[in-house]
């Protein structure tokens, strides 16, 4: 029992640790190194294949792109609960119904909120 | 197939459930009532606070522990339980003519208040720590926003970032001892851990050290003990007045609930370890208060150091590690209660359209127009002194009752000295309000509500000084789990 006071138990953590690091800095060098090198302007853009970029990205946008931003991550992590819940439904059965109930109840005075609020409106 | 049907005794969650149906309907509520009608919000959540008040009353005796060891419903949560929605309560009550004076009165501002009360009677039925985690941060989410409510002061900005950045720090921390516990242990329910540290004889390993330290580090920003108390005078200072005695009484009250049970499932066990860091800090908190308090001419501000001084106090109970220091620790918070919110409804009543009744000075001769006002005030600072008969002298006595008879003698005799020292600066106000010429102007922004709530704390402080024995009985009784 008073083995799981020992740190030893945490050693694959850090021999993972040690092989992520090692796989991110070897890839990079190897690449560096391996790799041509002649750049031209083309190949420096953004996207190489894609849209020309016309100004600089780091530019002030509205404030409200975070609200809207706020808002999506909220509602986009309902689904995330909503999928595994739909695909196992058969096996949890009623309560887990009820609980989904509750729970989107919850979500949906918050939805209800921000829409009253004009949260969502863009003007 | 079976049936998947968790561990769930839904009873046991009941006043919180109640008021959290509260709170939503609140949040769909407000946006079809008018702005100079959100009182009505105001009186909604009363309420709640009242039903949710009746079914804990009813659940006194019971001992629940449900949803997977999460959390427990004993004597011990339900005597919190029952003292937030008295501080939610009369928060409400100062509340609602304070807010339309600051021109916040917004249906929100009750909202997250009922969050906040749900967040905090969460906190002494966690018995897990990742559902104690849980609802700390519902509490303190809820704070940082109503701390900052008043987005049109720039001192009530600056104390809601101060007060979201310290926070949000102490909270990692928390986590981050949480962790190191874990580690130590093997497993995040509390009633388990102190079983393994038990069984094993632990009482020194490296993480159990590293989770004391972070852990004493992130409460010690919670309960703002030196020297982690940084930010309470700032955010004391720019927060609207209630959440001010919110964040004074109630989140409190609130983090030495939890801190309690964590630490005597933790580190009870092996407390010879720990007690000279508590010691120390204990010592600072209330000599660092009490000396800052003296110079202070702000009242807001010499009441954030004053409660730093009794953050110090209560921590008196914690070093005993003893079921008198728990129960006295409990004693005591209720009249501290009390008695802050009480002195932070007479800076409410001192706040009008054109003043802020936030300085020492606008107390100038209060008494002298107002005899009830003086009265009302003096006993509060008997109270916040330790002078019977008050609910904080019982408290008091408790205390350093369980400092003697856990032999530190040193502790009572530094936490008498401060009491003494303390007598200067409450006394300084009371001086104020009898002796000086009345400031031309005064205006008392007296409402019903506002009266209930200095009513009820008076009379409960005096009340508690008294009689004590209820209350007393009624911590002996919660404390007994920890057995």
């Amino acid at each position: 029992m008073l083995k799981a006071l020992l740190p030893s138990n945490y050693l694959p953590i850090l021999v993972f640790f040690f092989i992520a690091l090692a796989f991110g800095v070897v890839t990079i060098v190897a690449g560096y190194l391996v790799r041509p090198k002649n750049t031209y302007d083309q190949k420096l853009t953004p996207y190489e294949s894609g849209i020309l970029p016309e100004t600089d990205a780091r530019q002030r946008f509205p404030l409200r792109y975070y609200l809207i931003a706020m808002l999506f991550v909220l509602f986009d992590i309902e689904m995330v609960f909503l999928y595994p819940w739909a695909v196992s439904f058969n096996q949890l059965g009623l309560f887990a119904l009820v609980e989904m109930i509750l729970f989107l109840t919850i979500l949906f005075v918050g939805y209800f909120y921000a829409w009253k609020k004009g949260a969502l409106e863009w003007d | 197939m079976t049936p998947i049907m968790p561990d769930i005794q839904l009873i046991a969650i009941f006043p919180e459930s109640i008021l959290a149906i509260f709170a939503c309907a609140l949040f769909v509520m407000d946006p079809f009532i008018a702005r100079d009608k959100k009182e009505q919000l105001g009186y909604f959540s009363l309420a709640g606070l009242c039903v949710s008040g009746v079914s804990t009353l009813f659940l006194w005796g019971k001992s629940i522990s449900t949803f997977s060891g999460m959390i427990a419903l004993d004597n011990y949560a339900l005597f919190f339980k029952t003292l937030f929605l008295m501080i939610s309560a009369l928060i409400i009550l100062m509340s609602i003519r304070y807010i339309k004076i600051e021109r916040i009165n917004l249906g929100e501002y009750y909202g997250l208040i009922l969050f906040a009360t749900i967040g905090m009677m969460f906190m002494p039925s966690a018995t897990d720590l990742l559902s104690f985690y849980l609802s700390l941060e519902l509490m303190s989410m809820s704070l940082y926003v109503l701390a900052a409510f008043m987005r049109k002061d720039p001192k009530s900005i600056e104390g809601g970032i101060k007060y979201f950045l310290t926070g949000v720090f102490s909270s990692g921390l928390i986590l981050y001892g949480v962790a190191f516990l874990f580690g130590a242990t093997g497993t995040t329910n509390l009633g388990e851990i102190a079983a393994f540290l038990q069984e094993n004889g632990v009482t020194s390993s490296l993480s159990l050290i590293m989770a004391f330290v972070l852990l004493i580090t992130g409460f010690g920003f919670k309960i703002s003990a030196v020297p982690f108390h940084m930010w309470a005078p700032d955010v004391y200072e720019g927060s609207p007045t209630p959440v001010t005695a919110f964040l004074s009484a109630g989140s409190k009250a609130a983090a030495f609930s939890v801190m309690l049970r964590v630490f005597i499932n933790a580190f009870a066990l092996s407390s010879g370890n720990w007690w000279p860091v508590l010691w120390v800090i204990a010592v600072l908190t209330m000599t660092l208060g009490n000396l800052v308090a003296l110079v202070q001419t702000n009242m807001k501000r010499l009441l954030a150091y004053s409660s730093i001084a009794h953050a110090g106090y209560l921590m008196i109970g914690l070093i005993t590690a003893s079921q008198i220091g728990y129960a006295a620790i409990l004693i005591y918070l209720v009249g501290y209660v009390f008695m802050t919110l009480g002195a932070f409804t007479l800076i409410i009543l001192l706040c009008s359209a054109n003043m802020k009744g936030d300085q020492i000075s606008d107390f100038k001769g209060l008494a002298r127009t107002n005899p009830m006002l003086g009265l009302v005030f003096i006993i509060f600072a008997l109270s916040l002194i330790g002078i019977p008969p008050s609910a904080g002298f019982v408290g008091k006595l408790y205390l350093f009752n369980s400092a003697i008879q856990g032999g530190f003698y040193w502790l009572a005799i530094i936490g008498i000295l401060n009491s003494v020292v303390s007598l200067y600066y409450y006394f300084r106000v009371v001086q104020v309000m009898y002796m000086d010429e009345p400031n031309a102007g005064t205006v008392l922004s007296f409402s019903p509500t506002l009266k209930v709530a200095l009513g009820i704390t008076a009379f409960l402080t005096l009340f508690l000084g008294l009689y004590p024995e209820p209350i007393i009985k009624a911590a002996i009784d919660s404390v007994q789990i920890f057995l």
